[in-house]
């Protein structure tokens, strides 16, 4: 019993709520509203999947008639009715040569699914045979002081993702150290705040390529002479810059909107600026600094598909942008797959966001 | 005032002035101004009110007519506009935690338990004193208000009126000189209020600090008092009338209210209101 109190406690705080039904469901006795509340909560939302997939079934298989009716008459009207003939009978006959390129069906996207988890398994092996390969070679190289044999394979959709989860993190982790302090100290002075804020307007609404050019600018001269990993540095520079905008906002708003009573008590206890700031600014305005960096991190999550895939930096961006040039018959189920992959990652990404932001926030009664 | 003329020893202040040394709050001359675009509205004028040691205040005045103005220019978070205030002789010149102020709101930072609340003032009076002798003097007012069990409780966990308790713990714990009181119980129902009440006359009565209170019931006026001040309405409020309340002390709730001299001065303070 104390398990499930606990399970559902986890569930509730990291916004899975809608989980709650089915841990119900399943301890204790359920009642005739769990019942209700299963169908209301699980059933539903399950019917609305599969319309979603039946819609785009429908739409996809649409394209592809059009697709497929567009290939024959121009078969028909540039070489005549026997090219027209031919190209439809090997449409039905599925050779990938003459296929129509066009939005995949949901089927195609999950088989692409299938064989991007196959060709990762490959990768993994291959890069395991290579290290064992290697192993003996590399130790005495480094031991001869030269640089180790690195795997230089081509990376595989796996090694994408975690490639961008990295660069989001360390994008997220510079945008946090540069906002916060900076929006605690322009909102604790009002003068500050009022100088400081036409840059904020003007900068806040700048579109995340022009930021990696201008991050572009400044790293290329900066690491010209070192053999440091720069696209990866402008990639993650730029996440940070485009992301930081919402957190220092909040920052300083949260900061300078201080219930004035608490001001007052800790003017009444002549409480030093120190203490003030760590024992009652800071905790009262960490609510909306939390808010400030869950809009970073997914803003992080968005900006960094589009500027890995200018930046030429490896990730899922790049992967999306490669497939697309790709243009082979299961490119356009991948970069589906992609989407799904990215969309489910930025939504897990922001559960952990709230439940940390749950976690810290003084408004739970989490002493009941 | 005429206590004033009982004083005989006296004391010199900062700034050469004598006072009798049985005051401990001497308002003096007050004013208050507010600017506006239509030119200054003045809230007080020429208010003065000397407060004993050891003397419990309550204020009673129509809403807006500036009591709150007063008290929170003589906590310091208010500025003065003219005259002057003296604890002890010595002018106010800003807040300090020789005056606790419990506000009307509990005012707890909500994110820290009860005796964190407390000791967040106990700290900032006595920084010399042991870790555990600071825990011990918040412990030991937060007992006095009846919050034995909740010490670890998260103060948004409380409820208002154990709210406000702690509210008067961590203005008692600090040792104030003067302890402010700004409608403290307004916001409670009836029950919860009496029940403070008691709390509050009952620590009261232990300590003697000197106290300034206000509040918008005549029955509550009456019962903690020493002395009722009745503000005139603003614009330019001053002091109206001040009653003397001779019931002894300790007191308790059932001895006021069958006090032959109880409905005589409930008369005096209801018909200063309605005129």
């Amino acid at each position: 019993m104390k398990q499930s109190i606990t399970l559902s406690k986890i569930t509730q705080l990291m916004g899975f709520g809608f989980l709650k039904p089915i841990t119900v469901l399943f301890s204790g006795k359920p009642q005739r509203e769990d019942f209700i509340n299963f169908l209301k909560k699980i059933i539903v939302p399950l019917l609305s999947i599969v319309l979603f997939v039946g819609i785009w079934q429908a739409g996809a298989s649409a394209l592809y008639n059009k697709e497929a009716n567009y290939k024959i008459e121009k078969a028909l009207a540039d070489q005549g009715q026997v090219a027209a003939d031919e190209m439809k009978a090997c449409i039905a006959s599925g050779e990938i040569s003459c296929q129509p390129n066009t939005l995949p069906s949901p089927a195609q996207v999950w088989t692409s699914f299938k064989t991007l988890i196959k060709d990762h398994k490959v990768i993994s092996a291959d890069k395991l045979a290579f290290k064992e390969k290697t192993a003996a070679m590399n130790a005495k190289r480094v031991a001869a002081g030269k640089d180790p044999i690195t795997y230089t394979g081509r990376p595989s959709f796996v090694d994408q993702i975690v490639t961008s989860l990295k660069t989001v993190f360390a994008g997220f982790l510079l945008a946090l150290l540069i906002a916060v302090p900076i929006g605690i100290v322009i909102g604790l002075s009002e003068t500050l705040r009022s100088s400081f804020n036409w840059l904020i307007q003007i900068f806040k609404p700048v579109s995340p390529v022009v930021w990696l050019l201008l991050v572009f600018m400044i790293v290329k001269t900066l690491t010209k002479d070192s053999n440091s990993d720069s696209a990866f540095i402008i990639s993650f520079i730029s996440v940070g810059l485009c992301a930081m905008w919402a957190t220092l906002v909040n920052t300083a708003m949260g900061v300078s909107s201080v219930d004035k009573d608490y001001i007052n008590v800790a003017k009444v206890l002549k409480l030093g600026p120190m203490q003030k700031v760590f024992k009652v600014i800071l905790p009262s305005s960490l609510p909306l600094i939390f808010t400030g960096l869950r809009i970073t991190l997914s803003v992080a999550w968005m900006v960094l598909i589009a500027i890995e895939l200018l930046a030429q930096s490896p990730g899922l961006g790049s992967f999306v942008w490669e497939e697309f040039q790709n243009g082979a018959i299961d490119s356009n189920s991948k970069i589906i797959v992609a989407m799904f992959i990215i969309g489910i990652i930025g939504f897990l990404l922001d559960r952990i966001m709230l439940t940390i932001q749950n976690m810290v926030s003084f408004n739970k009664n989490e002493g009941v | 005032m005429e206590t004033l003329s009982t004083n005989t020893e006296t004391i010199i202040s900062e700034n050469g002035i004598q006072y009798p040394s049985k005051v401990m709050l001497d308002l003096h001359n007050l004013k208050k101004v507010y600017p506006t675009p239509k030119g200054d509205y003045v809230v007080l004028e020429d208010l003065n009110l000397q407060i004993m040691k050891e003397e419990f205040i309550t204020i009673i005045g129509h809403s807006g007519c500036g009591k709150t103005t007063m008290l929170s220019m003589i906590a310091g978070l208010n500025p003065i506009s003219g005259g002057n205030i003296a604890v002890l002789g010595n002018p106010v010149k800003g807040p300090g935690p020789d005056r606790g102020v419990i506000f009307q709101s509990p005012s707890l930072m909500p994110w820290m338990t009860a005796l964190e609340n407390v000791l967040l003032g106990v700290n900032q009076v006595f920084p010399h004193a042991s870790k555990k002798e600071r825990k011990d003097i918040a412990k030991y007012y937060l007992h006095k208000v009846g919050l034995d069990g909740s010490f670890d409780k998260k103060a948004i966990a409380l409820s208002q009126g154990m709210q406000q308790r702690v509210g008067i713990a961590r203005a008692f714990a600090i040792k104030p000189k003067v302890l402010l009181l700004d409608e403290p119980f307004g916001m409670l129902d009836s029950l919860t209020r009496g029940e403070l009440q008691d709390i509050l006359i009952e620590i009261w009565n232990k300590e003697k600090i000197t106290a300034v209170m206000i509040t918008h019931d005549v029955d509550e006026a009456i019962f903690l008092a020493d002395r009722v001040v009745m503000m005139t309405s603003g614009p330019k409020a001053k002091i109206g009338d001040i009653l003397n309340i001779d019931f002894e002390r300790p007191r308790t709730r059932k001895s006021v209210l069958e006090h032959n001299d109880y409905y005589e001065y409930r008369k005096h303070l209801i018909d200063f209101l309605e005129h």
